[in-house]
């Protein structure tokens, strides 16, 4: 491409304004269905609007913030978010390297397994959740009766109902959906490494074992690292299984369900907001944590 | 050795038994719950002995199913015009142009895909009812542009930029504008691009829950996710779990033909989108 700067031709700066004419309708959706919408929740947050009334409000200062680190609910909210992405993240990295590894192996059928694979994938997140929630139904579903007949468990459990059991569930169901997405992810990377390396490996006698460890595992880890945040902010925003499988419930609440509650249920927006905004706080910590520690590299406009 | 080659062959085939039954399960088995009626429901069996279409004639005619799947598609497939029309013209500038700024808006598009909705549900509720938006399906078309369009953008501009240099300057020494190099050059040449975007950006369009339950008030404007998520029977304590699976069925077949016809491009997109260690 040409140089930038004054030695531009007559051409490079009709391509350069031309190209900003292109940008142009894509930046003005993104700025109002984005940018926008996000600086009035910021606004919103320090205000006591309500959703009847959100043009007249009064500007509270930080009560609202206040009022939020004094909510245990909140708290609690937090802590299921937390917990929720970290085991849910790491069964899928887990479950989705063991996938990854048998699709990647010479086995006869292996578009109809990475079909079967991408079922979960492709079925919407709302449809998986009914599909889990009557599995897991206290009285009729599958599960109680597989576990009773197998003899786990001694009478039916109540899987959503109960507290100590509703956010495992909502974690079981999200890794169902989710595994593929990391197994494909992970597949792709496999499926990018040199043979010759295995071929050295199988010569010289190295168990595979070890192989995984010490040849696969780096190879493949800044990839993995990518996959891995991609899956991590989308557990931290986590809405639809718990609004699906357990409602308002507090004990699998998590910060997006918490924030739309008080937006939309309760139409305390100003309140509602300022949970939104922390929720973004938390998420861009996140990925600056992921993209310092992590080493995770984006390849951007090289 | 021998010996130990086969048990590890078993083991591996039990593996991917496993795996394929891990997956395919729990859709086998809404199948096999839509097709009972009435008492048969609340046996637990693994097949149908009295399959009965009840469940699908029900949703049809108690709940306005049929205007749901007809407001998901609308609202889909309009999504999917509109964010692949900006996309390939945003791709082109970001793709093809050298100037200044640009990695910065490309790290400001995956910025916004990272966006949590119900951190913009406040202004966009506003927005919507600005325009006058609410209860339609205009509200949702604008809306899901936050999460189709940087992924768009994002794999198009990629794409953009492996084409060969020649092709545009060809047409450049021709005296081409910008415009008929986009649809007479580049366009014809992204048709894999297209589909394999295209088809996830109707998938997330389709799946979306959130927008849908907050932007929309009646049963007849809701879309299908939101109909199933809701989904009423005669009392408010029996949950009609036949009708929901049935409709789940619905919705779901069209969506795994779609997979298992494109799951090469779609595999291809969603790497092209997310990896690039």
């Amino acid at each position: 491409m040409s140089g930038a700067g004054a030695r531009a031709s007559g051409l490079t700066r009709q391509r350069r304004r031309s190209a900003w004419l292109f940008l142009l309708p894509m930046l003005v959706v993104l700025a109002a269905v984005a940018g926008w919408p996000l600086a009035r929740t910021v606004y919103y947050s320090f205000t006591d609007a309500t959703l009847a009334t959100l043009d007249a409000y009064a500007r509270v200062g930080l009560d609202n913030y206040l009022w939020l680190m004094r909510d245990p609910v909140w708290w609690r909210a937090v802590w299921n978010t937390v917990l929720f992405t970290v085991v849910s993240v790491s069964l899928e990295t887990a479950l989705g390297l063991v996938v990854a590894l048998t699709l990647n192996a010479h086995l006869p059928g292996r578009g109809l397994l990475r079909a079967a694979v991408l079922i979960p994938w492709a079925i919407p997140t709302v449809v998986s959740a009914q599909m889990w929630g009557w599995m897991f139904h206290d009285l009729y579903g599958v599960v109680n009766a597989a576990l009773l007949g197998l003899g786990v468990i001694a009478q039916p459990q109540a899987w959503t109902a109960d507290p100590h059991l509703a956010l495992p569930v909502v974690i079981a169901v999200d890794v169902w959906k989710s595994t593929p997405f990391m197994a494909l992810l992970i597949l792709a990377a496999l499926q990018m490494l040199p043979q010759d390396i295995y071929e050295a490996a199988r010569v010289d006698g190295v168990h595979p074992v070890k192989v995984f460890f010490r040849i696969t595992l780096p190879l493949i880890r800044p990839a993995l690292m990518v996959a891995v945040l991609f899956r991590t902010l989308d557990a931290l925003r986590v809405f639809d299984l718990m609004y699906v499988l357990t409602g308002n419930s507090r004990s699998t609440m998590s910060m997006s369900v918490y924030a739309r509650q008080y937006l939309i249920d309760f139409q305390d927006v100003g309140y509602g907001s300022a949970a939104a905004t922390l929720l973004v706080l938390i998420l861009a910590l996140a990925t600056v944590a992921a993209i310092t520690l992590g080493r995770v590299r984006f390849e951007a406009g090289r | 050795m021998r010996l130990r080659r086969t048990a590890g062959r078993i083991a591996f085939g039990l593996l991917v038994l496993g795996i394929v039954f891990y997956a395919v399960f729990p859709f086998y088995w809404a199948i096999v719950t839509s097709l009972k009626a009435g008492s048969a429901l609340f046996t637990v069996e693994a097949w149908p002995f009295h399959p009965s279409l009840d469940n699908y004639r029900a949703i049809f005619s108690q709940q306005p199913f049929g205007r749901n799947i007809l407001n998901s598609l609308g609202v889909s497939l309009s999504v999917v015009a509109l964010s692949l029309g900006l996309a390939v013209a945003a791709a082109y500038a970001l793709g093809r142009v050298a100037f200044r700024g640009r990695t910065l808006l490309l790290l400001v598009v995956l910025g916004v895909s990272m966006f949590p909705q119900v951190a913009v549900l406040s202004g966009l509720f506003e927005l919507v009812r600005w325009l006058g938006l609410y209860n339609r399906m205009g509200s949702l078309v604008l809306s899901y542009m936050i999460f189709t369009l940087p992924f768009t953008v994002w794999v198009l501009t990629t794409f953009m930029r492996e084409l060969p240099k020649e092709l545009e300057e060809a047409a450049m020494v021709d005296g081409a504008s910008p415009f008929v190099i986009v649809t007479r050059v580049f366009l014809p040449l992204m048709g894999p691009a297209l589909a394999a975007t295209g088809l996830l950006a109707f998938i997330a369009a389709w799946n979306e829950f959130l927008f849908a339950l907050t932007f929309t008030l009646t049963d007849e404007a809701r879309t299908v996710p939101v109909a199933i998520a809701l989904m009423s029977g005669a009392s408010q304590y029996e949950l009609p779990w036949g009708q929901i699976m049935a409709a789940s069925v619905v919705v779901t077949v069209p969506l795994i033909a779609l997979v298992l016809v494109f799951q090469r491009r779609i595999v291809s997109g969603l790497t092209a989108g997310a990896v690039k260690g």
